[in-house]
């Protein structure tokens, strides 16, 4: 039974369920509701299949090495690995995909006679096939048509609300720099073509030596730019922020939990798998990157009031994190130090698991609230927390869960990426070490400003008093997408508990890696379920945690509730108001409340100011009517990185043009003397 | 810095004390349906006031404001202020109460926890004082709240005040604070 | 044995901790030349609150109700796992530096939520400057117990005030430096000048207190007391990891009785140095409090520096 499950069949027909379901939801024109239950129930099916077929790979250690031999193209051997790495990925997909897809089911109910239902349910079962094709293809050219499609399938569901012609903007940015970044990736994938022959991932990895170490430098600094801009590290985010915010929210928790992990699946498979060995630099400058998108990421994360902006740049911030736990990774590789590497490596997927997770609980219960309130600003939110209690409940697992406190699963992904980085800090010399500082400095503070983002976001979004007419229309939502969130709160909460176990699972798929074959870790568990890192240097245990906690919150609420004072009588007034009449003007915006943050780090964010002020009055004013202040940040990369680029692009294009004047005589010459040139070559 | 410290050290203690029965000093009337003994045993150790300006001529603040010094020091028999009604146990209220300032009082007096003790400190706060029968005024703290003692004079003495809370809470009856 | 410890240290900081308040309230008056209330005032005021009733605003939600007993309940886990007077006992899971940092954390986050709960102007400011110091502060608060943990080979709370006691002459630069990183973070998460100032009335100068003006009764005194548990917890961090002398590491009843009374000295002499600070210095605008937490967190970044370069 094992064997059929594990095996290339089980594979394809976890790919033609999404094929079914995206093929067969276009022929539903105008059924809007069988649309939508026939994408659901073929993404929904598909998603447990793939995660039954990835947690019995994991399992049973098994490795797929499947491919259809067209014997007549060389170049494309249709073949497929899937190792433990792409099946962890698989099971990531999988969960995420399971519950967007439930959460769908009620989601999409608001797009109802607006647009074609069909339409979405093909491509978004295409693109979460997509996804599973871009981890398991293991020949290049391959890999490429599938990331295509992907980009492709994501593009036309960020611009699916196109009544929006924000969206339509934002989508034609992130078309654009999706290509932008597949030409890097094709540029790496041709390099290794010239020298090694052939693209197919596993003939590379053998002769990888054939490269030379100038080639692999460039190889890397291009796959690290490509792959990265689709991770989203700064400064190659700015699609980001403006994509993920125009899909629908299932897609959006979908983009941002897996479709930005495939950047660093593949960083993974290259940087350690594929072309190992790599020198020391390369794990520094990820590294560093990873700590400027950290930080970067959530001090604009500060400086939004949109709600779902505000997620992507969290996104972003969390990839930065990541990329810290890989770098160190890489580092210590690099340095003859597998232990601590794998250490790094395991912290790196761990925190993509967790915020998967995460992120798509936050993402689908902001799309619940923006469903009933009808705005994404959140100076229009306020006290929904009474006209949607459980979003607010599963809203309030996910912020605490970002934070990184314990005991949910954010805290114990950062609890190891900060011991890769203290391992960095405590064994190494001079220059690395410095730089493990700044990574450990900025992983501090990022996890401070986390913090305060969303004790605003939820402040502002769900306490206190209502700021606008609309949210007193709210209810609470549908039960498929209770249901969608309440599960990923749940996991949320359960993989913080049982971290030694996921730990375990995770270091046996890293030390599947050819690199750490032999190797030991210097993570290890504990039969207290807990995690012990290099022998003692620090400990922690998931399920003590959880418990101590909520013992002790139970007998302080026992205690001070029933026993102490019981016959104590509680009156419900307003709010102290020092005896004016509160009104919801009174009450902290998002924008007052980060305010100081930014004036704190003005130096970084160039915060803009912009006043209006309107009078009774024009002629004489005296009394203002309404004062409004808009805070903003400029756009430092449009400004100084990208619109300069455009600028020269633009000057060469004008002076390419001239080769273009229209003179048919011209271009007659033009023919003539390649064709002598190509006789000459010849001849 | 070193001559500050020295400077602190060096000056003599010059606070007042309370000796137990010394009748000229007592002055509050009681109105109002008597404080339970049991309130008063609670506050007793540790009474949180909480001061209410209804649109007094201040003369009576000042005299508050003197309570805190290091002469009257009314820290040491465990009275403090505090800045929000919600954390308070006694409303010290100053003033006539002006119309603007009726529905703040009200709101104030809604807003504190029971049990509460309310005081009308000064001639103004009880019956209106110089300012009676303004067109601006409501005439005392009564037609607005309950109260449960009033403190008369134009203002009343720090000592005066001192002397009325201590023996609002009978501390001065069960424990002798008079050598501090 | 080792659950005798336990238990004592499970009340020992809640018990403690009100008269640390009281200290240095005393000391503060007399050198306002006032008498100033009793050493054990803080206890007579929770109990009177314990004892009150309660108004609550219709605003507020589950999480304004429940807020009291989380951050109380947070102060006594981290409470149960530092070295009061012990310094090395079985394996505890929770003592590892990260989680104390992360823990008092949660208590932040709720407490900061709940100001935002009732939809007052006060408790919305005060949120957002607890969270813009907080936020920094932890910067200074990790690498400072980290620069220890360094010197000590563990990141487990009660090796590393083991370790510290037999130091070297070479660690004693960076321990200093790591100290005054630290105090300045104990000052601005306890909520001390010049950070913010506890017994203010001007709500518009208010950081902590803002947060907890609507509270009242029996959540107003968890809050009060968590508060000052707070102080406690760092005031122990401070001693026992930076100057951990006359800590036992395991003995005899005879042996811990001794190392409470030092430790009670140690306790006191903090306080005497808190209260003196106050009464010598103003709070700081709010604009200047970000360079003085940058300033925390350099001199721990210097310490690691130093250790690293002696190494």
């Amino acid at each position: 039974m094992l064997e059929i499950i594990t095996s290339p069949i089980s594979f394809f027909i976890l790919l033609s369920s999404f094929v079914v379901g995206a093929v067969g939801s276009l022929f539903f024109q105008n059924k809007d509701k069988q649309a939508n239950i026939w994408s659901s129930f073929f993404s929904i099916v598909g998603s447990l299949w793939g995660l039954v077929f990835s947690i019995s790979t994991i399992l049973t250690k098994s490795n797929l090495l499947f491919s259809l031999n067209k014997s007549f193209f060389s170049l494309l051997t249709l073949s497929f690995h899937v190792d433990l790495l792409s099946s962890f990925f698989i099971f990531v997909i999988s969960l995420l995909a399971l519950f967007c897809s439930i959460y769908g089911l009620g989601y999409v109910k608001h797009f109802y006679k607006k647009y074609n239902i069909g339409v979405l349910g093909f491509f978004y079962n295409l693109f979460i096939g997509s996804l599973f094709l871009v981890v398991s293809a293991s020949n290049g050219i391959f890999f490429l048509i599938f990331w295509e499609i992907m980009s492709i399938a994501s593009y036309f569901l960020v611009v699916y609300d196109h009544n929006d012609a924000n969206n339509v903007k934002a989508g034609l940015l992130y078309l654009v720099m999706t290509y932008v970044g597949t030409s890097f990736i094709i540029i790496s994938f041709l390099l290794l073509y010239k020298y090694i022959g052939s693209f197919d991932f596993s003939v590379i990895k053998d002769n990888i030596s054939l490269v030379p170490v100038f080639i692999k430098n460039i190889i890397f600094i291009s796959a690290f730019i490509g792959f990265g801009l689709k991770a989203g590290i700064i400064p190659l985010h700015i699609w980001l922020p403006a994509a993920h915010p125009a899909a629908p929210s299932h897609v959006s928790a979908m983009m941002s939990g897996v479709m930005i992990k495939t950047g660093i699946y593949m960083m993974v498979r290259l940087f350690l798998d594929i072309l190992q060995p790599v020198p020391l630099w390369w794990g520094l400058v990820v590294l560093i990157v990873g700590s400027i998108s950290a930080l970067l990421g959530v001090l604009y994360a500060l400086t939004e009031h949109d709600i779902k902006r505000l997620l992507a740049y969290h996104s972003i911030e969390n990839i930065g994190i990541i990329l810290l736990g890989l770098g160190s990774a890489l580092t210590f590789y690099s340095l003859n130090l597998p232990a601590l590497a794998l250490l790094g490596l395991v912290a790196a997927l761990f925190h993509t698991l967790n915020h998967a997770i995460f992120k798509a609980l936050l993402f689908l219960s902001a799309g619940s609230v923006i469903n009933e309130v009808h705005t994404r600003n959140m100076e229009e939110y306020g006290g929904l927390i009474k006209y949607m209690p459980q979003t607010a409940l599963f809203f309030l697992v996910g912020s605490i869960a970002i934070s990184a406190l314990p005991p949910f699963n954010g805290f114990f992904s950062e609890w190891l990426t900060y011991q890769a980085l203290f391992q960095g800090i405590a064994q190494m010399h001079f220059l690395t070490q410095w730089i493990f500082v700044l990574a450990a400095g900025s992983l501090v503070f990022t996890g401070g400003l986390a913090l305060a983002c969303f004790v605003k976001a939820f402040g502002v979004t769900f306490l206190a008093r209502p700021r606008s007419h609309e949210v007193i229309h709210a209810k609470e939502s549908v039960f498929s997408m209770r249901f969608g969130m309440a599960a990923l709160a749940l996991l949320a909460l359960l993989f913080g508990v049982f971290s030694g176990l996921v730990t375990n699972l995770l270091k046996i798929i890293s030390q599947s890696l050819t690199i750490f074959k032999n190797s030991a870790s210097a993570v290890s568990v504990l039969p207290s379920q807990g995690m012990s890192v290099e022998n003692g240097f620090s400990s922690v245990s998931g399920p003590f945690i959880f418990g101590l906690l909520v013992i002790i919150i139970f007998l302080v609420f026992f205690i001070f509730k029933k026993v102490i004072n019981n016959k104590q009588k509680i009156s419900l007034t307003n709010t102290w108001d020092c005896g004016t009449d509160l009104t919801p003007r009174a009450e902290i915006t998002a924008t007052g409340f980060s305010r100081s943050i930014i004036l704190v780090f003005k130096g970084l964010l160039r915060p803009t100011i912009q006043q209006n002020i309107e009078y009774y009055d024009d002629q004489n004013r005296y009394l203002p009517k309404s004062r409004t202040v808009i805070l903003n940040i400029s756009n430092t990369y449009n400004t100084y990185f990208y619109q300069p680029l455009l600028k020269v692009i633009n000057k060469l294009s004008i002076r390419a043009k001239k080769i273009q004047n229209g003179n048919i005589n011209l271009y007659i010459s033009y023919i003539f003397i390649t064709l002598l040139l190509v006789l000459l070559v010849i001849l | 810095m070193l001559k500050f410290f020295l400077k602190i050290f060096k000056t003599p203690k010059n606070v007042i004390s309370f000796p137990k029965n010394d009748p000229r000093k007592m002055d509050f009337f009681e109105i109002g349906e008597k404080i339970q003994d049991k309130v008063k045993k609670m506050f007793n150790g540790s009474l949180a006031i909480r001061q209410i300006d209804a649109g007094s001529d201040n003369s009576c603040e000042q005299e508050l404001v003197a309570l805190s010094n290091s002469f009257y020091d009314i820290e040491r028999f465990g009275i403090h202020f505090v800045a929000s009604p919600r954390h308070a146990d006694m409303l010290l209220v100053t003033g006539p109460v002006t119309r603007n300032m009726a529905k703040a009082l009200k709101d104030a007096y809604d807003g504190t926890p029971n049990p509460k003790i309310v005081v009308a400190v000064g001639d103004d706060a009880i019956d209106g004082g110089i300012f009676r029968d303004s067109y601006a005024v409501l005439n005392g703290v009564d037609s607005v709240i309950p109260v449960d003692y009033q403190i008369p004079g134009d203002p009343p003495t720090p000592m005066t005040i001192i002397y009325s809370l201590l023996n609002i809470l009978e501390t001065l009856e069960n424990k002798s604070l008079s050598k501090k | 044995m080792t659950i005798f410890v336990w238990i004592i240290q499970l009340f020992f900081v809640p018990a403690l901790s009100p008269l640390c308040i009281g200290i240095i309230r005393k000391i503060k008056a007399k050198l306002q030349n006032r008498q100033g209330a009793n050493v054990f005032q803080p206890y007579k005021d929770i109990w009177k609150l314990l004892h009150k009733d309660e108004v609550v605003s219709k605003d507020a939600s589950w999480i304004f109700r429940f807020t009291p007993y989380i951050v109380f309940a947070v102060t006594i886990v981290v409470g149960l796992s530092i070295p009061i007077f012990l310094s090395r006992i079985s394996e505890f899971g929770a003592s590892d530096i990260l989680i104390i940092v992360y823990t008092l954390a949660i208590g932040t986050f709720f407490m900061a939520l709940s100001g935002m709960d009732t939809g007052s102007a006060f408790g919305g400011f005060g949120s957002s400057r607890e969270m813009t110091v907080s936020a920094l502060a932890e910067g200074g608060f990790i690498f400072s117990l980290l620069t220890m943990a360094l010197l000590a080979g563990s990141t487990n709370l009660f090796v590393m005030s083991d370790v510290t006691r037999t130091i070297t002459s070479q660690s004693f630069l960076p321990t200093i430096l790591a100290f005054g990183g630290f105090f300045i973070v104990l000052l601005a998460e306890t909520s001390r000048f010049p950070f913010d100032n506890p017994a203010t009335h001007l709500e518009l100068t208010m950081i902590h207190e803002a947060m907890i003006l609507e509270y009242s009764g029996k959540r107003l005194a968890l809050m009060e007391w968590a508060a000052s548990n707070k102080l406690l917890i760092f005031i122990i961090l401070g001693v026992n990891i930076f100057f951990p002398f006359g800590l036992v590491i395991n003995g005899g009843w005879g042996m811990i009785i001794l190392s409470i009374f030092y430790f009670l000295v140690k306790i006191f002499l903090f306080c005497l140095a808190i209260a003196v600070l106050e009464s010598s210095m103003a709070k700081f605008r709010f604009f200047r409090l970000p360079d003085l937490l940058l300033i925390s967190f350099i001199f721990n970044v210097v310490a690691i520096g130093l250790i690293q370069w002696s190494r």
